[in-house]
């Protein structure tokens, strides 16, 4: 009991310390679709606040001013025809200016014609698999081991200190930058769902069924995500890591990859 | 239109049973709704103590307190019992109080069905918490029991599905009996447009909860044969779809969110009035605002769906009639502020729940139209943004207007005032810390925090703490709720009028407070003039 309330609060300190991270916004991703995707969140919320403050603002001065205690008698009138329609007409009015925009860029979305490249990924509880469709390169991504030894009850590890805890993997999925990259999604189990912000992708990996679904990252970097459908006991266990690379640089992966795999096999059959 | 109850000149007197008996085999409407709010009342505690458990462990990053397994068997049995325990019998035990008395009638139209429609309640219950205890554990699949996970249950499969039928059954009866009651024995001169909003609230959930809860039988029977008998309704191999689940029981699942909240949209405009003194602005089209809410509920379900890999014409449809169901709403909203408008407000407890329901649930109606929004929510699902929307919507919104309803008409249930300092003071620590434990969700959403887990990137530690600290005070401060409502059912506090607020609207403040074991034993020949709704 104390050995746990003290691994808390030491949990709660070293967390609070390195991580001042208040964020309170998606990100605005890196690439096209994730920032239309962004700068519709950011509309929408925008069409929200202003509605909020004209309506709280409303709500407020009402009950500033229209209280019995300043003596005044109650009004009596409870209809009003013009102010219906109007306040029917306006709010259909801003849904249409809000859905045009989000129709748009749906269309995009599901445009997923002339690939460059197409990765099948598979969902299993609890990790990920990734086959290079056309090529001899396929592997599992499972969580790194400096997560996946933190993350045990009582393993008296900081999570603080474990970098990109919960967010890493042995073997991430690696994708040249400003190729167009189709995802074919299933799942060996239960439904799991593939999920990185930064490229605005999330699909369900459904098992028996494939989905499909797109990206096109217009910058190098790691971009990390999490399965988002719960699929049981380790639900939390099983990220999604892609890795976008120069073109080059993704070619001498590929071939890096393939070389051992061809070893392999003439090894084998010597 | 409505019959008067005849033959009341030969009812012979006599008091309620006494002990056990009273309870067991009550038909009482006022005993039953009593029996009700009670059992929810625990309810909302059984659940709340799941809360606490997901919110220690989520407080800071790393597993202290339980394993995986066992935060998805809280987060799964949290919602089951907030949903089916708390949130839609104490909306029941509302209506079987309050609709009897609010149209004239002396009971309700079927009085045995309606013990059993209660007495139902607990004994699914019992047997959904013992799951708890069997080998496997509780359900852990997610309240929603998507296949295929949710057929990798253990032992507590099988009741888990029969407690699901047994609450679709209590549901099912009580929404037969409010229909029947509602439409059959209404007082002579109410014709259906001048019932209270309650009532029409009521007629509204009771069509919808006929409509759907089938479904969810039928979803869940068919997990039960999939599991069990050899049938292959949700499994690839056998050639089914899980997505057909996800169908079905969405189609149930979204109507049963406007079930949850119907009702409050009635209490807010029974309460409202009242404390503006000023006469529910637009009544009629407030009737028509419900209905076109109800009617819209079923053609939005695949809302959930967005993410499995719909079509195009699909999402732009769903899309398009999602968003339009914040035209109704809002003129609901519209039409309350339209109500305070100019009148002459006192701010008593039920009136600060009702206005914070107007602040609070326009939050979460905010979030339901960004979720809307399908490339938006592409990012939000499954995220905490939605967990933000939907107990924005849930807590300050349905359990807002329950507390409220509590209040508002508790005197005229125990016959004495509660005590209004101290209802203040929950009010205003509930509100308070309703914000601090979901505002920061929608933040940890959009920041990229998946739900349904027990531990987190470190970057999601800060909110995280914030909310935690906030549930704990939220649960804490509904025991002063608890404490409230038992001191005024024993007898403590002032005694209450027949119209214990300042000329409210509706024939239940023409009774004595406290109401009669029997009222309306003959149907109010005319209505006074000042309770006629327009």
């Amino acid at each position: 009991m104390i050995r746990r309330l003290s691994l808390c609060v030491t949990g709660l300190l070293g967390a609070t310390a390195s991580h001042a991270d208040w964020a309170i916004n998606m990100p605005r991703g890196v690439s096209e679709l994730s920032a239309e995707t962004y700068d519709l969140h950011m509309m929408v919320f925008n069409w929200c606040v202003g509605i909020a403050i004209v309506v709280f603002g409303a709500m407020i001065f009402t009950i500033v001013r229209h209280r019995k205690s300043r003596g005044v008698a109650p009004a009596r009138f409870s209809h009003s025809m013009s102010a219906e329609v109007t306040w029917t007409i306006i709010p259909i009015i801003i849904l249409l200016i809000m859905a045009v925009p989000a129709a748009e860029t749906m269309i995009k979305i599901e445009d997923s014609r002339e690939p460059d490249l197409t990765v099948v990924v598979t969902g299993y509880q609890w990790k990920w698999h990734y086959t290079y469709q056309g090529e001899d390169v396929s592997f599992y991504s499972t969580l790194a081991r400096s997560s996946s030894e933190a993350r045990h009850k009582g393993s008296g590890i900081d999570p603080a200190s474990v970098e990109n805890y919960l967010l890493d993997v042995d073997k991430p999925l690696v994708v040249p930058k400003g190729a167009k990259v189709r995802i074919l999604l299933t799942s060996n189990d239960v439904i799991h769902s593939w999920w990185v912000p930064d490229l605005s992708i999330k699909k369900d990996a459904i098992p028996g069924f494939m989905n499909e679904t797109w990206f096109q990252a217009e910058q190098t970097g790691v971009f990390r995500g999490q399965c988002a459908e719960l699929c049981g006991m380790d639900h939390a266990y099983m990220p999604v890591v892609v890795e976008v690379v120069e073109p080059d640089e993704f070619e001498a992966w590929m071939d890096s990859e393939q070389e051992p795999a061809a070893a392999a096999i003439t090894g084998g059959a010597r | 239109m409505s019959t008067a109850v005849a033959d009341v000149g030969t009812h012979d007197h006599h008091g309620p049973e006494n002990g056990f008996r009273r309870w067991l085999f009550a038909t009482n409407h006022k005993d039953i709704g009593t029996m009700y709010l009670l059992f929810s009342l625990i309810m909302l505690f059984v659940g709340g103590t799941m809360a606490m458990v997901i919110r220690s462990e989520l407080l800071a990053p790393g597993l202290q307190f339980v394993n995986p397994d066992f935060f998805n068997q809280m987060t799964t049995m949290h919602a089951l019992v907030m949903i089916f325990g708390a949130i839609m019998p104490a909306f029941v035990g509302l209506a079987n109080w309050m609709v009897p008395l609010m149209i004239g009638a002396p009971d309700m139209a079927l009085p045995r069905m309606n013990n059993l429609s209660f007495w139902i309640l607990p004994f699914a219950f019992t047997i959904l918490l013992s799951t708890l205890f069997m080998p496997g554990g509780a359900p852990a699949g997610g309240w929603t029991m998507y296949p295929p996970l949710v057929l990798q249950t253990g032992d507590a499969f099988p009741f888990l599905i029969f407690s699901i039928h047994l609450m679709g059954l209590s549901s099912i009866m009580g929404a037969i009996n409010i229909i029947v009651t509602i439409i059959n024995m209404r007082a002579p001169d109410m014709s259906l447009l001048k019932m209270p909003m309650f009532v029409w609230s009521w007629l509204i959930t009771a069509y919808l909860l006929i409509a759907v809860m089938p479904v969810l039988a039928g979803a869940v029977t068919m997990l039960l044969t999939d599991q069990f008998f050899g049938t292959s309704f949700f499994l690839a191999a056998g050639g089914g779809d899980p997505v057909m689940y996800q169908h079905i029981f969405w189609f149930f699942g979204h109507p049963e969110v406007y079930i949850m909240i119907l009702p409050a949209f009635g209490i807010v405009s029974e309460i409202i009035p009242t404390f503006a003194r000023k006469p529910l602005f637009g009544h009629d089209s407030m009737v028509y605002a419900i209905s076109a809410i109800a009617f819209l509920s079923f053609i939005v379900w695949a809302h959930h769906m967005f993410t499995v890999g719909m079509p195009l014409t699909g999402q732009l449809f769903f899309m398009f009639a999602t968003m339009l169901i914040a035209v109704p709403t809002g003129v609901k909203i519209f039409n309350w502020t339209a109500t305070m408008w100019r009148g002459a407000m006192s701010f008593e407890t039920p009136m600060l729940f009702a206005l914070a329901f107007l602040f609070l649930f326009s939050i979460g109606g905010f979030s339901g139209v960004m979720t809307a929004i399908v490339p938006a929510d592409i990012q939000y699902q499954d995220s905490y943004f939605v967990v933000a929307h939907f107990h924005y919507v849930l807590v300050p919104g349905a359990l807002f207007a329950i507390l409220g309803a509590v209040y508002y008409w508790m005197p005229k249930w125990t016959g004495r005032m509660y005590n209004e300092k101290l209802g203040q003071i929950h009010f205003w620590l509930t509100a308070i810390f309703v914000n601090v434990t979901f505002f920061p969700m929608h933040f940890l959403g959009l920041a990229g925090m998946p739900r349904r887990i027990p531990d987190y990137a470190t970057q999601f530690t800060d909110w995280n703490f914030v909310a935690s600290i906030g549930a704990f005070g939220f649960g804490l401060s509904q025991l002063l709720f608890v404490y409230i409502v038992i001191s005024c059912m024993r007898g403590r506090g002032e005694a209450a009028t027949a119209e214990v607020w300042d000329h409210p609207k509706g024939l239940e403040w023409t009774v004595p407070s406290p109401a009669p074991f029997h009222t309306f034993e003959e149907p109010p020949a005319r209505i006074p003039a000042a309770h006629t709704f327009t």
